[in-house]
């Protein structure tokens, strides 16, 4: 076991890590900091990020507005102190990250410009054409160069947290170069790990994003938060789920079925003109426009392609130059993955997972329920996504919190009284024994366990729910549970970067994390955001559920599900309402 | 859905820990028209043999991870079809003038420090703060440095660069794209500063001007064309240097 004392671990070195790393070493300089990723920094899945990010920019535009689009789009299950945060502090981030280079997309005078995003009554979403994340991400990680307190363990799988007399001390890590088990010994972890999109089979999420962050704490007694809410993004590429951005729709493009009806209109989101207009028809937000495909799918009305039923996102009225401009990436992966010339014809698009809105719950400080642990970015439950996450607003919290979490937790690093490194080993050693076993076990492959798990979750906890299906996928999950306990086989026992192993770490957090999911769905029985019951449930129902779920590990047991109050300052819950009359807006020439 | 045919995809192996030299294995692998060579390889880790070791993550030529030589030519397998190498197979091998971690991993850490040397931070002379708000730059400001700002460090250019596979302490064509990327930044004032690197024999002055990594670049990104921009500068700065010298 490789000890490494250090002063603050960031598990993660995406948005929010790079983010949270920068912000603890101007705020405490001497701190040791360890930016630990399971691969280098730059590759994290933030890169994948396309539209854009939030923040009130214009002199039209008010903080007012943007929280109300955020508490209105997370249907009130946000808390709105935390809203309040948010929507004050985007924009400085944003101007933070032009600072540091960052190339935001400008106006012909210079100035940084704005687009349209779903369920935004303005617009304020920064982007860089529509590879935002990719230049956040690079920004942020070439800055983070210039700090030498940053330690950065490249290419580190943290396996487990050391957790002392109820706080953490310390993470368990694997050099995945060699294979040697690392404990770093601390007084505060930074979690930044990003989602659990990979618990199901059509995803927009890079294969990276599988929740062993989230795991890891669940595991240690911290409750997922909300973790039955799953974003659904509309727009992705059938059977590869690869992302084709909401900017397309913020710029102007629109959706129709085979007949070439723009359908949007018959669920709560028209009238069709005027057109554009925000928070209607194709800029709504995520939860309403994949429920709506959910519905044109059963009415027949979608078209068939070689990965499955999709509708058509048609940009062709945008013409070639703004195509090209504004819609570079999507351009080429259409070209590049489905053949299509995005100028020429409608790009074939579906739902896919995209984004887990609920996490590890934390406050307005990043604090988790755990002394000791911090959490931001998507891992985390901050608060301000509710039921449904708008586009543009994640890039937003991964700057916004990343920061606050660095500067909390260096704050507390500084501050906390030191386990002994040797107890703290002794515990890492203890968590290393069953990772040691996973490696020279017998049972099951981890594809088929997997691919069992995605299966379970696309078809009892997709985006329509039901007691039934909830409850065979909570009885399934269970079962590979226990097929998992029973040992996997490993084709590769090698100790030097042997991804087989990691990925069969990585599966048994993923499994944790589905119940969680199926179970806290099926505890809540209402509809709410993105979670829609087909069973007698249709409706939103605050007075039972205008609460946020608690998922308790259970061990070998099923989760126990609590629920806890939701935070309102100043936007009582009304009715959730889209499309209608609205102003005619000003697009950015 | 076209149907499914067979493609053999040969991969080269290499452990650390038991083979003393890299080998190659011959697997058959069921493809649609729509796979990627990644998927491939995908197949392979998940139904014939798990011990395949190579990265991936975004699989939607973002990130910079699953650069590979596909046939000899350095590529992202994520966004390079299986079709395009049917009937006759495909051969598939770590990205080449890089040490070998295992099997098709490479060790990228020589990259990772020659992208730090380039110091690759926007350093205006007088910063603006948070309060005063963003600098002003217009789209033609921006045309000037945008498309080196597009790298994705995939290392693809580094295993076409013939220079690098001579000479490793080569700085690079990636790197010194993205020098030439804040130099040419007009919020940036350092250019001074990162000449040194520039002017080093292993600085711009190490290409020959092959071209091949502008050729391989999966974001259009045309290295060449920043290090040929920086022989210019350089050559400048020598001058400059003999008129003026530097201080130290």
């Amino acid at each position: 076991m490789n000890l490494i004392e250090t002063d603050l671990v960031i598990i993660g070195g995406g948005g929010a890590g790079l983010r949270a790393a920068i912000a603890a070493a101007e705020h405490a300089p001497g701190l040791r900091i360890a930016l630990v990723s399971k691969v280098v920094p730059m590759r994290s899945h933030t890169v994948a990020a396309e539209g854009g990010a939030a923040a009130v920019t214009r002199d039209d535009d008010t903080l007012a507005s943007h929280f109300d689009d955020t508490v209105s789009g997370g249907d009130w299950l946000c808390d709105q102190d935390v809203v309040e945060y948010f929507v004050a502090h985007c924009a400085e981030e944003m101007v933070q990250l032009e600072h540091w280079g960052c190339p935001w997309s400008r106006k012909p005078d210079g100035h940084v410009n704005v687009r349209y995003f779903g369920g935004m009554k303005q617009q304020r979403t920064w982007f860089a054409a529509d590879r935002t994340g990719f230049h956040i991400l690079h920004t942020m990680f070439q800055t983070s160069l210039r700090y030498p307190s940053i330690r950065r363990f490249d290419e580190f799988f943290c396996a487990d947290l050391i957790v002392e007399d109820g706080r953490v001390t310390g993470v368990l890590a694997i050099d995945i170069g060699t294979g040697d088990p690392t404990v770093l010994a601390c007084g505060a972890v930074i979690l930044c790990t990003g989602g659990a999109g990979r618990v199901y089979r059509q995803n927009t999420n890079a294969g990276t994003v599988t929740g062993e962050g989230m795991g890891m704490a669940y595991r240690h007694g911290v409750p997922l938060r909300d973790i039955e809410f799953m974003q659904w993004h509309p727009t992705a590429l059938p059977g590869t789920g690869i992302l084709i951005t909401e900017a397309c729709r913020g710029e102007g493009a629109i959706l129709v079925n085979k007949d070439g009806y723009r359908y949007l209109q018959d669920y709560g989101l028209g009238p069709l003109d005027p057109w554009p207009r925000p928070k209607a028809m194709e800029l709504g937000p995520r939860d309403r426009l994949s429920q709506a495909f959910w519905h044109e799918q059963r009415k027949g009305r979608t078209v068939e392609t070689p990965g499955g039923p999709a509708v058509h996102l048609d940009l062709r009225h945008l013409g070639a130059r703004k195509i090209h401009e504004r819609l570079p990436l999507i351009t080429e992966a259409a070209r590049t993955f489905v053949g299509i010339d995005a100028v020429k014809e409608p790009i074939p698009v579906c739902p896919a997972v995209h984004y887990t809105m609920g996490g590890i719950p934390a406050n307005v400080r990043c604090e988790t329920p755990l002394p000791g642990l911090y959490a931001a970015g998507e891992c985390a439950s901050v608060g301000i996504h509710g039921a449904n996450r708008l586009g543009s607003n994640s890039l937003a919290e991964l700057v916004v919190f990343g920061k606050v979490a660095g500067e909390r937790a260096a704050e507390y690093a500084l501050n906390a009284s030191r386990a002994p490194v040797a107890a703290t080993t002794a515990q890492a050693e203890r968590a290393m024994a069953p990772l040691r076993r996973l490696l020279e076990g017998n049972g099951e492959r981890v594809a088929t366990l997997r691919n069992a798990m995605r299966d379970a979750m696309e078809a009892g906890v997709g985006i329509y729910r039901s007691e039934e299906g909830l409850a065979r996928a909570c009885e399934q999950l269970a079962a590979l549970r226990r097929r998992y306990a029973a040992g996997v086989h490993l084709d590769d026992r090698n100790r030097a970067y042997n991804t087989e192993w990691l990925t069969a770490i990585e599966l048994g957090y993923m499994l944790d994390v589905a119940e969680a999911m199926a179970h806290s769905a099926r505890a809540r029985r209402e509809s709410r955001g993105a979670h829609m019951r087909l069973d007698g449930f249709e409706a939103r129902d605050d007075e039972r559920f205008l609460r946020h779920s608690l998922a308790y590990y259970g061990g070998a047991a099923p989760p126990r599900i609590e629920h806890s109050a939701v935070t309102i300052t100043r936007s009582p819950p009304r009715a959730r309402v889209y499309g209608g009359a609205h102003d005619q807006p000003v697009l950015t020439p | 859905m076209t149907a499914e045919r067979t493609i053999t995809i040969e991969c080269l192996r290499y452990n650390p820990e038991t083979n003393a030299e890299p080998s190659y294995v011959v697997y058959r692998v069921p493809f649609t028209d729509d796979m990627s060579v990644l998927e491939g390889l995908q197949h392979i880790k998940d139904a014939l043999d798990g011990s395949l070791t190579f990265r991936w993550s975004c699989r939607m030529a973002i990130c910079g991870s699953c650069g590979m030589m596909l046939n000899g030519v350095p590529a992202l397998s994520c966004s390079t079809f299986l079709r395009d190498y049917y009937p006759d197979g495909l051969r598939v091998e770590p990205l080449t003038h890089f040490p070998i971690v295992r099997d098709l991993v490479i060790d990228q850490t020589d990259f990772l420090r020659k992208l730090e040397s380039v110091s690759p931070q926007l350093a205006p002379a007088q910063p603006k703060t948070i309060a005063e708000g963003p600098y002003r730059q217009t789209p033609a400001q921006m045309d000037a440095y945008y498309q080196y700002a597009q790298c994705i460090n995939c290392l693809l250019c580094y295993a076409a660069c013939p220079q690098y596979g001579l000479n490793s302490a080569f700085t690079g064509p990636a790197a010194l794209a993205l020098l030439h990327r804040y130099n040419a930044d007009s919020r940036d004032d350092a250019t001074a500063e990162r000449m040194d690197v520039v002017n080093a024999d292993v600085g711009v002055w190490g290409c020959t001007l092959v071209g091949y990594c502008s050729e391989v670049c999966p974001k259009g990104v045309d290295p060449a064309r920043a290090i040929n921009q920086n022989k210019i500068n350089s050559t400048k700065d020598y001058f400059l240097h003999l008129l003026t010298p530097r201080k130290g």
